[in-house]
């Protein structure tokens, strides 16, 4: 009998969530790693968009940083940073924005910027919206992957830094946005869909081993959960041979 | 024609107390090297102006060189926070820091309208965030044929621009390459520019994915090897990831860091 870690599910459940698609805008972190692994597992053909500008990146170890060397030496094509928003990711050519963010409310704004009530004197300053606005704006669905806890998962943002469902239903219209918005949310307790109707979160899946409570603790508002509510399948020997592989680097 | 300088010399000339000054360089070519030398040279009131605030902004803010912050991603790459910048946020420590606070697709796209001669730049973004309500330097505008409404973001043109390369001729024309990010807009944006360089040759062998700036666009080169490290210059050194990663320990703390500056920057041993 195999055992993971909940980090490990998280990865394995959103580098599925990427079989049959095209190009994904890669954020560094978790968003970078659960994409690489879908590239070597199954999807070998996805494209890999970093905003450093390497397009098609195809790097043999996880880059630190979304400007290691080696994402501009594997890559189809380098270009420029403006290019990146401009050519490639506002005229809504990218498939799958991958973001993660400190906070996130039930219709998936993020907030990136500050914690506290006070924009001009905040209790944390995060680091900023980075590509993340536009990239929640343009792509044509968006994957959220972020730690289910109370702090993160919260009934309202401190900061919209990039808009999800906004208000609710037709917010997105009203705004020009015209990527589908957020369609998906990992985290290390399950997974949560926008409801089609209301746009809330709705917890869908459950992790092997999981329980409903601990979302629902672990959630600062009343959880919408799924009436069919099911269990993500647990990773395979191989899925996990092959992410640990791609942590431990070369 | 770009002058061939030493990097003190054109600091000293280029870089002047309450400029606008952008050191670009998207992870890789950041003129860390460039940066340090404003920092020993003691400029004060900068409005400083960059996508990434990156460690060497953290050292130019823990410095008190800023007195403003254009920007979209104040953060240590896949490390963390910049601990200088949060305290100058958060404290006023040692000075404090006002913010002109941006995404990349906006900064971009304001370095491409100050490139362009153009007052403003169009795009679409920013609809729904709060950034709205707290930047003034944002503004919606209406499409004269369409009539959809599109967001306006105004020119950024800065004084100077300090960027990095991999090596100029003795004519000044730079080459660059590998991410080359924002710099020919940083560089086309402003008003005069110094470019520090791994090397100078004789002859700039013709890359095929190579940027070009012609010397007639650049005011001054400096040779500076090893001039972006700990960040990294493609085909001479690579990232040095592990400065990075010690920089979150040096930066933490006012004492580590004020002691960092004496002996790396303001005082090295051998200097």
């Amino acid at each position: 009998m195999s055992t993971w870690t909940a980090e490990e599910m998280m990865t394995i459940t959103a580098a599925r969530a990427l079989v049959g698609h095209t190009s994904c805008f890669v954020g560094i972190g978790l968003p970078s790693t659960a994409a690489n692994l879908a590239r070597r597992l199954h999807n070998p053909d996805l494209v890999l968009i970093y905003e450093s500008g390497a397009i098609g990146a195809k790097p043999t170890r996880l880059p630190l940083s979304i400007g290691d060397g080696e994402l501009a030496e594997t890559a189809d094509a380098v270009i420029s940073v403006p290019e990146v928003f401009n050519y490639w990711l506002q005229p809504g050519r990218i498939g799958v924005g991958f973001l993660s963010a400190a906070q996130l409310d039930r219709y998936a704004n993020l907030n990136t910027t500050i914690i506290g009530a006070d924009y001009r004197d905040p209790d944390v300053r995060l680091p900023g919206a980075g590509g993340a606005p536009e990239i929640a704006a343009s792509c044509r669905e968006v994957f959220l992957m972020l730690r289910h806890t109370r702090r993160a998962f919260v009934e309202k943002v401190d900061f919209v830094t990039s808009v999800g469902f906004g208000d609710g239903p037709g917010c997105r219209d009203r705004l020009g946005l015209r990527g589908r918005g957020p369609v998906l949310v990992v985290t290390d307790i399950g997974v949560l869909e926008p409801d089609p109707n209301t746009c809330e979160l709705t917890l869908t899946h459950l992790h092997p081993g999981a329980e409903l409570a601990a979302a629902r603790a672990a959630t600062g508002w009343a959880l919408a959960v799924a009436a069919d509510l099911a269990e993500t399948d647990p990773p395979t020997g191989e899925e996990l041979a092959v992410l640990r592989d791609l942590v431990k680097g070369p | 024609m770009a002058e061939l300088v030493g990097l003190a010399e054109g600091i000293a000339t280029l870089v002047r107390d309450g400029d606008v000054v952008a050191l670009e360089g998207f992870t890789h070519l950041i003129p860390v090297r460039a940066g340090q030398e404003i920092i020993r040279q003691g400029r004060r009131d900068l409005t400083l102006v960059r996508m990434t605030p990156d460690i060497i902004y953290d050292q130019l803010i823990g410095a008190g060189c800023a007195s403003r912050l254009v920007f979209s991603w104040g953060g240590n790459p896949g490390v963390g926070s910049l601990h200088r910048f949060r305290d100058a946020v958060n404290n006023g420590w040692p000075a404090p820091l006002e913010l002109d606070e941006h995404s990349h697709a906006g900064m971009a796209n304001r370095y491409v309208a100050g490139a362009s001669g153009l007052p403003f730049a169009v795009m679409r973004g920013y609809a729904g965030t709060d950034l709205f309500r707290h930047n003034a330097n944002l503004a919606t505008v209406t499409c004269p044929f369409t009539g959809e409404v599109l967001t306006a973001v105004p020119a950024l043109r800065p004084d100077v621009t300090v960027i990095h390369a991999q090596r100029a001729d003795r004519k000044g024309n730079v080459q660059m390459w590998g991410l080359t990010g924002v710099q020919k807009e940083a560089v086309l944006a402003a008003d005069r520019s110094l470019v520090t360089v791994e090397e100078v040759v004789d002859t700039l062998d013709p890359r095929p994915d190579a940027v070009v700036l012609p010397g007639w666009v650049v005011t001054a080169v400096a040779v500076v090897p090893g001039g972006a490290r700990p960040s990294y210059a493609q085909d001479y050194y690579d990232r040095d990831n592990d400065a990075y990663r010690a920089w979150d320990a040096i930066s933490r703390d006012r004492d580590a860091f004020t002691a960092w500056l004496r002996t790396e920057v303001l005082d090295p041993v051998g200097s």
